[in-house]
């Protein structure tokens, strides 16, 4: 699915990339198949149709820059007026954590609503264990769910996996559990207190009227909206509903760990007002993040997810060992043992097309065509090599090659092109030292203005660690090589 | 001739969002009148589409309804307004390459006839492949049933057990379930109230084990249905598919010719563009022969059926319409077709 938005863009990119200026007539070809893409993307038709105004607007009325391709600065436009409805300025603190709405007076009240099965009660746990880690509080959790048959259970297993409180009263109703939750909070000595609504239909009045009931009762300090982020046009009515139903202050988008993105999230965005304050990903009670609009705003455009890739590339690639590396690299003392230590960092990080999606411009690379046994092979000859020989490999004759090529079990011509694009690689490498990371930005055809995207990228990237970011695209940049060299492809 | 004059009129106007006139049928006989104890469906049904129809009735009738010669701008405009309509991306491009394709053979000519061809093609798609439920020869039929997390699965297999019970037959559940918290609890609590055994594994058992076991257990009991309930999973977690095709091996591997016979995949209808995604991957990890369609009581129109039915090729078998386990219907395309494209109970709607 995701490959599809990206492709589109690309699409989209090409056709006005050549053109002079940015007109009524060839901006509507690009809003048009803009359009397209984020109704694909599940972006509902209203929210999509705004969108596509506000754009046009802001392309027709900005004067053409000098230097800057037509094309691309529509694309500025588009990306920036993406992160813009999407972000709300204010929602972290200094260290990254989500900003919430705690109190001195009384244990903070947190209210989960939303449809059946968007994830309401995974995310509880997850929020709790986030509130528990991130801010050293003492949450409680309220089973406040007595429709589902066995949801009270689920709830409390969930607590004991992260150690939290579960308070419940099956014979009670939601209502009077979640006020009495408060009463025993703060008896309790808990500071937070996250109340697990049952799943309803916004259709369904009865329920609604219900959890209208309990907003009254505990008047909640934060009451998030919980959607599925595989949702498709539906997303607009369910939100409509909920916000005109309870004083909504943020959502949460689950599942985005599936291979649909964004759509519901603009949508929900853009229909409550409301910001969207995390995401979750996974089943396991790590799984919640911190909503980045320019991340997701990324991955709609076909930019690529850096910030993601590097952070992926953070938990495989020790950090030593990746300062190590580079200080080889740049010493010219990078061997192939070095090399075959690379490559497994990277099959750790995750299938490559995985990966590769994640890189700018990547979408327009055939990725299924990308066959990861290539690597198996390369780590095979590697491994048929002595220590010294990996240490040397221009020392190697033809009686070894023979050798190693029969040990690995492939032909004697892979073994020659593995060590010609290793060769080939060290020398890129001492080229790129000389041309810095900004040259390869450069490289990368980007006009002037763009200079701010990137910059902005730039930004979200340095919260990332720098040393993780040169090896990541190194990493790509010899994935690509490799590639090339090997035939992957 | 009324309706066209006001039609015309409303295209001349600048501003069609501003209240179109009223749009009746154009001469079409009247939906056969439903079966007494299926109008609740029914009703049901047509809350869940009137939206959509309302608005594909005002736009697209408005361009359908008159008996003109077809041709490329106004497919164009047919298009454009059903994506205004909310059918979704795919399912515009679907319906129109049906409009297309029957154009260019001739067997339509005027936009008039464009929707009884779409009722009727629709019609056939959606059922030539047989909705019914494929029970085995000689008992027990096994029935396995997938989806991603949330979908509504536990729920969706306790409306299948009491719509197999109501048929007279006796069911074993399996909860193979071992992953989500008290998923167990919760297949328990529904076996007590239709009244059939559920069979249950260790928490985070193997549930290929607990198919495993449960079949061993219906063969003993001689029950009718096996239905086996499996964790939710995403469709693009590698493990859990393949997590997924061992359940599913566990229930062919049996002793029981042909199990499991069928696969349902629980499909919540609130779900975009990802459904056909979903629909091929747990197609290829568990063969998946029908869908059952959760959550259809919402808003949300379930219009990825249609797109999928063609590209996954599987049908359409049982549609969900609320938390009581009683809210189940067998999927009947004549409803479905006709709801989406009912035009004679627009005229009440839009009086009231």
């Amino acid at each position: 699915m995701f490959d599809n938005i990206a492709n589109r863009f690309t699409d989209v990119w090409r056709k006005i990339s050549g053109t002079a200026n940015i007109s009524e007539d060839n901006i509507k070809d690009a809003l048009r198949a803009i359009r397209t893409a984020l109704l694909e993307a599940d972006v509902s038709l209203q929210v999509v149709k705004n969108f596509t105004d506000s754009v046009k607007e802001k392309a027709l009325g900005e004067e053409v820059l000098k230097g800057v391709r037509p094309g691309e600065q529509f694309i500025k436009i588009v990306h920036d007026e993406l992160v813009r409805m999407m972000s709300e300025p204010g929602t972290l603190d200094e260290q990254g954590r989500a900003k919430l709405k705690f109190r001195g007076d009384r244990p903070t009240v947190i209210m989960m609503a939303g449809l059946q099965g968007s994830g309401k009660t995974t995310t509880c746990g997850k929020l709790a264990q986030y509130l528990k880690r991130r801010y050293k509080k003492h949450p409680l959790l309220v089973a406040a769910d007595l429709q589902r048959p066995a949801a009270v259970d689920q709830l409390e297993v969930v607590g004991k996996s992260i150690g939290v409180p579960v308070f419940a009263d099956r014979a009670s109703t939601p209502p009077e559990v979640c006020a009495r939750a408060l009463e025993h909070a703060r008896k309790g000595g808990n500071d937070v207190v996250i109340l697990d609504t049952a799943g309803r239909l916004h259709v369904d009045e009865d329920l609604m009227r219900e959890v209208q009931e309990i907003a009254r009762r505990t008047q909640p300090d934060e009451v998030f909206f919980v959607c599925d982020g595989m949702t498709g046009q539906d997303a607009v009515k369910s939100a409509k509903a909920f916000d005109e139903k309870l004083p909504l202050t943020g959502a949460i988008l689950t599942k985005l760990d599936g291979d649909s993105r964004g759509g519901a999230v603009m949508t929900v965005r853009t229909i409550t007002g409301k910001p969207i304050r995390f995401v979750g990903t996974s089943e396991k009670m790590d799984g919640l993040d911190v909503f980045h609009a320019d991340r997701i705003a990324g991955r709609i455009l076909g930019m690529g997810d850096v910030v993601t890739l590097v952070e992926k590339a953070q938990t495989a690639i020790d950090e030593e060992k990746a300062l190590e590396l580079e200080r080889k690299l740049l010493e010219d003392e990078f061997t192939l043992e070095d090399f075959l230590g690379q490559i497994k960092s990277i099959k750790k990080m995750g299938p490559m097309q995985d990966l590769l999606k994640m890189i700018p411009g990547a979408s327009q690379l055939p990725l299924d065509q990308i066959n990861e046994k290539g690597l198996d092979h390369v780590e095979a000859i590697i491994h048929s090599m002595t220590p010294k020989e990996r240490r040397l490999p221009e020392q190697l004759n033809p009686s070894r090659k023979r050798r190693i090529a029969a040990g690995a079990g492939r032909s004697i011509e892979e073994v020659n092109r593995l060590l010609k694009a290793f060769e080939q690689m060290r020398e890129m490498v001492q080229g790129l030292k000389n041309q810095g990371l900004m040259g390869r930005a450069a490289a990368w055809k980007l006009g002037r203005d763009k200079k701010k995207m990137i910059s902005d990228q730039q930004k979200a990237l340095n919260v990332a660690k720098k040393r993780a970011k040169a090896n990541v695209r190194r990493a790509a940049s010899d994935m690509a090589d490799f590639r090339k060299q090997f035939g992957i492809d | 001739m009324v309706f066209g004059f006001f039609r015309k009129k409303e295209k001349e106007a600048p501003a069609p969002e501003q209240a179109p006139p009223p749009v009746a049928a154009p001469a079409a006989e009247p939906p056969a009148e439903p079966e007494p104890e299926k109008k609740g469906f029914l009703k049901k049904l047509t809350r869940a589409i009137s939206k959509t129809r309302m608005i594909l009735s005002r736009r697209v009738l408005g361009l359908v309804g008159l008996g003109q010669k077809i041709d490329d701008a106004i497919l164009e405009k047919l298009e454009e307004a059903m994506i205004e309509a909310d059918f979704g991306v795919e399912t515009t491009d679907f319906l129109m390459q049906l409009v297309r394709k029957a154009w260019k053979a001739s067997e339509i000519e005027t936009t008039d006839q464009i929707l009884p061809y779409l009722r009727k093609d629709l019609h056939r798609r959606l059922t030539h492949r047989g909705n019914a439920v494929h029970f085995a020869q000689t008992r027990p039929t096994v029935i396995l049933v997938v989806g991603v997390n949330g979908a509504g699965k536990t729920t969706s297999v306790a409306k299948l057990a009491w719509w197999l019970r109501r048929q007279g037959k006796s069911v074993v559940l399996a909860a193979a379930d071992t992953f989500r918290a008290a998923a167990v609890e919760q297949l328990r609590t529904w076996g007590q109230r239709i009244g059939c055994e559920v069979v249950t594994g260790a928490d985070r058992a193997d549930p290929a084990s607990v198919a495993h076991r449960a079949a061993e257990r219906v063969l003993e009991l001689g029950s009718d249905v096996l239905l086996v309930d499996t964790a939710g999973r995403l469709h693009t977690q590698k493990n859990l598919m393949d997590e997924l095709r061992k359940i599913y091996m566990a229930c062919a591997a049996k002793r029981i010719a042909g199990a499991p016979h069928e696969t349902i995949l629980v499909l919540d209808a609130t779900t975009g563009q990802n459904a056909l995604n979903q629909a091929q991957m747990f197609k290829q990890a568990a063969e998946v022969t029908g869908l059952f369609l959760a959550k259809l009581d919402g808003t949300a129109k379930g219009g990825a059926v249609l797109t999928i039915n063609e590209k996954v090729e599987v049908p359409v078998k049982f549609v969900g319409l609320g938390e009581k386990m009683e809210d189940v219907q067998l999927f009947d395309a004549d409803q479905f077709v006709e709801a989406l494209f009912d035009l004679e109970d627009l005229k009440g709607q839009e009086a009231s």
